[in-house]
């Protein structure tokens, strides 16, 4: 039966578009699939995709790519103009080549989105979907305390953090997602209040499930999709948060190549020698409008309401 | 008060037993009480109706004896047993309830096959994948439908999952929440007609929610009509056949049922 | 008086997706003259598609082309967007299934029954009043003064569907389309909603496209019925004889509603028959 079906729908797209699925294996990649099809209808989404692809892929291959050493120093070649003496995109106050510190910046953008992106999201589903679901002063408690968080602005708040555990980049980054959780956890509590009237909770506790069981296992998938939203729009957002923080000198320490950081120590010769803060602002222009398109296609994409029609 | 001790066959045990239930909503100023002083009594393997309009508190009672409903007072007991309000885990393989709309009581992201045996892990059942193969089978659907998802299906099919789902734990009860207002009306047969031949077969109680008459007469032996949280009447299919109900209300709901008369 | 109201020929309603396109209506051809027709359909029949498109109100990316959509003699297909504003409500009505959805949550209720005369007929504000509660009594509204001051919210939904009747209804419109009007109702609501339309009919004349699911309904409140299948009309018969319908898929739905009266062990089960969707649409001309 399954030789008869593959054959019949050509190979392996047959194998990926099934109806039928055969195996909970299967199933998951029929549903892979039509995700990624649909990704690729969105040509503003798709983009934001390759985008973050490229910037994984630069992070990965920086030896490769980066012509210089990002942080030696040649004083005899300070403050060169983009193309001159194999300097792609001209050298700092250092004499540092600019397109070798963007490339390796990329790896601490990329490792600031990935703590933050796996630790806030995370911790703010937890809180409002068990607060919402539990509800009672179990909610009341957890929520006056999400309210604390959101009450000050991001940036002062982190900010106020760093300072008080120390500047450098790992406690820019837990500055960050501790300021970043509050959001989340509100978008999961209002989730959770219309999921949890629904029937297929009903019919589940019903059968005798437990409150984790239902939480982890019935609420959070429906809350994944609009938190996926928020949290790819939010990476811009973060992006700039972090390189605010290094602009600021409380994120990344000197030497290393952090964008927001190379911004900063670029600013005093902003009007003679442009490119030297222009250059890192550029890259933090193009990964944040990646983020940002690919968070509004997904929007799109995961929408619910659109895929049940 | 119309009692339906009369109706009830006297040699059955009694399945489901119902007195002076209350149920309340809101709290303070708000209470509200949606089901006022409702006693029921339901065979072991009859089929009892409970018909009503929106609002009746029709649904209520099925709410409150399945335990999704927890502010009440009064008794209800299962085969004898009083039970509290907190449920314990065997009460679910007990009484299983299937709800009104297919398209909102499956989960939208759980593969019919999650759906299926995740009662079964709960309850530590053995041989999964062949007791969710075999479910399949007996609603009608097959093996071929275990790992789609609810999107991919029709009301009537989902239906079915649904069904399956609520079979899974071999319930001896089950509680029908207007199972076919939201199909169509080919579909509202074949449903009907699975859930006849499921009674049949495993020797199931059923209690069924409906506003429908014509679909309470033929699922049902007796039938208790509703109407603002109240019972105003008990009787059993065969006076409803004959048009014969004691209250104005009852008469008033069999009138709408056969159409529209122009001088009422 | 059979001069038909509504003429409407080989009428398509299609949604253009980027994989393909769905048919929700098929080439169907009716009339409607002042009387009550019943169009009957499960869903996905185009039952719903066929109001919907006589009065323009298909969203996008549907598309609907007919080769005639006559209304009393004007052609509705080369109406300006404008002129086919005053003729919604003006002339030709639409009453929904869901009253909730179709009142405007943060106007008082009598506003906007009142904007619906004053924006038709240039009446003075009181006046508009006084012909809004005139018409909420109409509609069987105890209290008519107070709803009229009252929020959508604060109205329950029976109340609520009757405020739209009442909506529809207060341009005098001639020709009124109920979209399971009455299907969320309770009885005693529902059968005084019909009781209004029907006096309208017989009364004012007005012409009526009752759309329902409910076959014993509308076999009891209407002159004719067309059923719809597949996005096309598969019958059409005088209301009375629907009991003694022909065709195998009208026969099949009659067969699978269970009866009070006749209690049978199995609900027939209705088998249907591809060639019922190849099959040429039915006229249903007075």
């Amino acid at each position: 039966m399954s030789i008869d079906t593959l054959s019949d729908d050509q190979g392996i797209k047959g194998w990926l578009t099934s109806e039928s699925p055969e195996s909970r294996f299967h199933a998951q990649m029929v549903q892979l699939y039509a995700g990624w099809q649909s990704l690729v209808a969105n040509r503003l989404a798709f983009l934001g995709f390759m985008i973050i692809v490229l910037l994984v892929l630069v992070a990965i291959f920086a030896p490769l790519l980066a012509t210089h050493d990002p942080s030696l120093q040649d004083l005899k070649a300070t403050l060169l103009p983009p193309f001159t003496d194999g300097h792609i995109l001209g050298t700092d106050d250092s004499g540092r080549d600019i397109w070798s510190r963007i490339i390796y910046g990329s790896r601490i953008t990329l490792f600031i989105v990935a703590l933050v992106a796996f630790t806030a999201p995370v911790f703010g589903l937890l809180v409002g979907t068990v607060s919402g679901y539990l509800g009672g002063w179990v909610d009341t408690v957890l929520m006056r305390i999400t309210d604390i968080f959101l009450a000050f602005p991001r940036l002062v708040l982190a900010l106020a953090f760093v300072s008080a555990l120390g500047a450098g980049i790992e406690n820019a980054i837990l500055a960050i997602s501790l300021t970043a959780w509050p959001p989340y956890a509100r978008i999961a509590r209002a989730e959770t209040l219309t999921i949890r009237n629904s029937d297929y909770i009903a019919a589940i506790q019903l059968q005798g499930a437990g409150r984790l069981r239902i939480i982890l296992g019935h609420i959070w998938p429906m809350c994944m999709s609009s938190l996926i939203v928020r949290v790819t729009l939010d990476m811009a957002g973060i992006i700039l948060t972090a390189a605010g923080l290094g602009f600021l000198g409380l994120g990344a320490q000197p030497p290393s190549p952090e964008w927001g950081a190379m911004i900063s120590s670029g600013r005093q010769f902003i009007h003679d020698h442009w490119w030297i803060a222009t250059m890192p602002g550029l890259a933090i222009f193009i990964v944040s409008l990646g983020f940002n398109l690919l968070g509004d296609g997904l929007r799109d994409i995961l929408d619910p309401k659109k895929a049940q029609s | 008060m119309p009692s339906s001790e009369n109706t009830m066959p006297k040699d059955m045990p009694i399945a489901l037993n119902i007195q002076n239930l209350n149920v309340y909503f809101g709290e303070g100023h708000e209470k509200f009480r949606a089901v006022k002083d409702v006693s029921i009594s339901v065979a072991a393997g009859g089929s009892y109706g409970l018909v009503g309009e929106s609002g009746s508190g029709k649904s209520t009672v099925l709410r409150a004896v399945s335990g999704l409903v927890t502010n009440w007072d009064g008794t209800i007991a299962v085969n004898g047993e009083t039970i509290s309000k907190k449920r314990e885990m065997s009460y679910c393989r007990t009484i299983q309830m299937v709800f009104q709309d297919p398209y909102a009581s499956l989960h939208p992201r759980h593969s019919i096959d999650r759906t299926l045996s995740e009662p079964l892990r709960l309850h530590k059942f053995d041989n999964i994948d062949d007791r969710v193969n075999q479910a399949l089978v007996d609603v009608g659907l097959g093996t071929s439908f275990r790992f789609r998802y609810p999107h991919q299906l029709s009301g009537g099919q989902r239906q079915r999952v649904a069904i399956a789902r609520a079979l899974m734990l071999e319930p001896e009860i089950l509680l029908l929440d207007e199972p076919t207002s939201a199909l169509d009306v080919s579909v509202q047969a074949e449903i009907l007609n699975l859930l006849s031949d499921i009674r049949k077969k495993r020797q199931l109680t059923y209690i069924l929610v409906t506003h429908d008459l014509a679909v309470v007469a033929h699922m049902c032996d007796e039938i208790a009509v509703m109407s603002h949280g109240e019972i105003v009447e008990v009787m059993d299919v065969q006076t409803m056949r004959d048009s014969k109900p004691q209250h104005e209300y009852t008469r008033e709901l069999l009138e709408a049922s056969e159409g529209y008369q122009a001088e009422a | 008086m059979n001069k038909p109201l509504l003429e409407v020929e080989d009428l398509w309603v299609r949604f253009a997706s980027k994989k393909r396109v769905v048919e929700a209506v098929r080439g169907i051809s009716f009339s409607v003259g002042r009387e009550r027709v019943g169009i009957v359909g499960e869903s996905g029949s185009g039952k719903s598609m066929t109001g919907r498109s006589i009065l323009r109100l298909v969203r996008h990316p549907g598309q609907v082309d007919a080769k005639k959509i006559h209304f009393d003699g004007q052609d509705l297909q080369a109406l300006s967007e404008k002129e086919m504003r005053d003729v919604r409500g003006h002339k030709i009505s639409l009453v929904m299934q869901d009253p909730k959805f179709s009142l405007n949550p943060v106007m008082k209720v009598g506003d906007q029954i009142s904007e619906a005369y004053r924006v038709h007929t240039n009446a003075s504000k009181a006046e508009a009043r006084s012909r809004s509660i005139e018409m909420l009594n109409a509609v069987q509204i105890r209290n008519p003064e107070r709803v009229y001051d009252s929020y959508p919210h604060e109205v329950s939904g029976g109340m609520g569907q009757r405020i739209m009747i009442a909506m529809m209804l207060i341009p005098e419109p001639d020709l009124l389309i109920a979209d399971e009007p009455t299907s969320a109702l309770d009885v005693t609501v529902q059968r005084r909603v019909l009781q209004i339309m029907d006096k309208l009919v017989q009364e004012r004349g007005m012409g009526l496209i009752f759309i329902s699911h409910d076959l014993n309904l509308v076999a009891s409140f209407c002159d004719r019925v067309i059923i719809m299948y597949g996005g096309r009309i598969v019958e059409t018969c005088r209301a009375d004889e629907l009991q003694n319908a022909k065709h195998p898929y009208t026969r099949g739905l009659l067969n699978a509603l269970p009866d009070i009266h006749q209690p049978k062990d199995q609900l027939s089960v209705l088998e249907r028959d591809p060639k019922w969707i190849e099959d040429p649409s039915v006229d249903a001309f007075l």
